[in-house]
């Protein structure tokens, strides 16, 4: 008994310095983003891999998210008639709540995962240390470009989730419920005001940067050893997703 | 320290090869670079270093030996700052750089070179961008001179033709020179080598000792070494220090350390499987 306890107290500690360790990653980040045309070769290199290296995926989840919600409420819709409506859902779903959340769950298994092995690969082959030996402090070095990257690029494939799914509900509005597509579109154009898609996007960006941070936090925390790198990629992930729906509920909850 | 003074001064015993030897003990006393006083570190539980006390010359080259462990690689992680200390603390020209500012300790480590065990060049980056890393962050030079500097550094350690490569695609013992070159493109006054010669061929470790000299001699800086390499330790240094359970147990020249009757000095620098060593870790 006692020693579950004290395992569990050690979870606990473990959880709050982590926490602790991931916010100081973040606010050491923000505080050394004024150097970033220092690293505009290394940010580019991380723009590239965040969105066109997720481009593909982000596009099949979108597309088929879309789909799924034109078909499970075009069903119920359908019922009352209702079904010229799901331009009205299938936008104002896509923006507010499917496209960023869908968007950052897929940056963070892509990209999350990828920033955590590589940062923690760094470590275990002391090339952290050595940046720290060249007085190279390693968050404006490692983390910055990537938390500016990731937060672009969780904006930037938000709005083109936003739209890839959309078009999505529509291809099923059209081919199982026989809305037209203009109709759909009206629809969607009626329905949507700017706080749904800056309230997205901005849903976005703080998932974005949520998920750099806890990656390359994760990533500079890494134990010795290819298991080490393992668990910290794999921490990277599962934290990642906790956060997200985290802030996901409060943001809804603060901005609607 | 009079006494390791007068122990030092004692003349070279065993081969030397005629045109690599260290600069003599007595020709270096001057200032202390690197002091460690009192320095106490436990890891995990363990405790790694137990009250180190240890000053270094500018220009000595000082060897730390010991068994796996010992606190040898801790000992310089502390000299440069990756880890903070119990109890006590770390000069670098009197300076303490233990309790200091980030920025004081950025001050320090601009007089300090490291070279690691593996190297740990940065995998994304070729040789010459790994060397010219440290000018690039730190200094405003124009490309034509960071060239100019890193092609000097590279051909000092005899890489001018492996500049373009990657970490990857070269040898283990080129790793640790691109390290070296990489770990002097700024002149540091201290070099602090770990385990320069671990798993290096014998031809290979012999020219990595010949380029520690060279940086004593040519660049007079000061170095302390982590080996378990005895005979690169007996070659290149002018003191010893044999680090057991994280105490210094013996300092001296490499002459005394041939000479010890000290049967723990004698089963590790000739590396018998019997004696004392063996009967504490049984």
């Amino acid at each position: 008994m006692i020693g579950t306890l004290v395992k569990v107290q050690r979870m606990f500690e473990d959880s709050c310095l982590g926490a602790g360790y991931t916010l100081d990653v973040l606010v050491r980040a923000f505080l050394q983003m004024g150097r970033v045309r220092h690293k505009r070769r290394e940010l580019l290199d991380q723009l590239v891999l965040c969105t066109l290296g997720s481009l593909g995926v982000v596009f099949i989840i979108s597309l088929f998210t879309g789909m799924i919600v034109s078909l499970q409420t075009g069903i119920t819709l359908q019922q009352w008639g209702q079904e010229a409506r799901l331009g009205f859902i299938v936008s104002v779903g896509m923006c507010r709540e499917m496209g960023p959340v869908f968007t950052c769950l897929t940056l963070a298994g892509l990209v999350g995962s990828t920033y955590a092995a590589e940062i923690g690969t760094m470590k275990v082959s002391e090339e952290v240390d050595a940046l720290e030996v060249m007085s190279i402090d390693p968050i404006y070095y490692l983390v910055m470009p990537r938390v500016i990257a990731l937060g672009v690029a969780a904006v930037a494939l938000t709005i083109y989730s936003d739209l890839i799914g959309t078009l999505g509900g529509a291809l099923v509005a059209k081919s199982r419920f026989g809305v037209d597509l203009g109709i759909f579109l009206k629809n969607a154009q009626d329905a949507l005001v700017l706080k749904d898609i800056y309230g997205g996007l901005g849903k976005s960006l703080v998932f974005g940067v949520t998920i750099a941070a806890v990656a390359c936090s994760q990533g500079l925390r890494a134990g010795q050893g290819a298991a080490g790198v393992g668990q910290a990629t794999l921490r990277a992930v599962v934290i990642s997703f906790i956060f997200l729906l985290l802030f996901d509920y409060l943001l809804t909850w603060m901005l609607y | 320290m009079d006494a390791i003074l007068e122990a030092v001064e004692a003349p070279e015993e065993g081969p030397q090869v005629a045109h690599h030897e260290p600069v003599r003990y007595q020709e270096l006393v001057g200032p202390v670079a690197v002091e460690l006083c009192d320095l106490t570190k436990s890891l995990g539980g363990r405790v790694v270093l137990d009250g180190v006390n240890l000053a270094i010359q500018k220009g000595e080259t000082l060897c730390i030996i010991g068994g796996s462990g010992a606190g040898k690689s801790v000992t310089l992680k502390h000299i440069v700052g990756l880890l903070k200390p119990d109890r006590g603390c770390v000069k670098i020209d009197g300076v303490d750089v233990t309790h200091t500012k980030n920025g004081e300790l950025d001050a320090a480590r601009r007089k300090i070179g490291f070279l690691f065990q593996g190297a740990a060049l940065l995998n994304s980056m070729t040789v010459f961008e790994n060397v010219a890393l440290p000018l690039r962050e730190h200094e405003r030079l124009r490309d034509p001179e960071i060239r100019e500097r890193v092609t000097a550094k590279l051909a000092l350690v005899g890489l001018e033709d492996a500049g373009h490569k990657y970490p990857a695609e070269i040898s283990g013992g080129m790793k640790k020179r691109a390290g070296l070159a990489r770990a002097i493109i700024r002149d540091p006054q201290i070099i602090l080598y770990d385990e320069p010669t671990a798993g290096l061929d014998p031809v290979i470790a012999s020219t990595i000792n010949d380029l520690i000299l060279d940086m004593q001699k040519k660049l007079g800086v000061t170095s302390i070494l982590v080996t378990h390499d005895m005979s690169s330790a007996f070659r290149v240094s002018n003191r010893i220090a044999m680090l057991l359970k994280g105490k210094i147990v013996k300092l001296g020249s490499p002459a005394e350390f041939k000479a010890s009757e000290d049967p723990i000095v004698r089963q590790f620098i000739y590396g018998e499987s019997e004696g004392p060593l063996t009967k504490e870790r049984a």
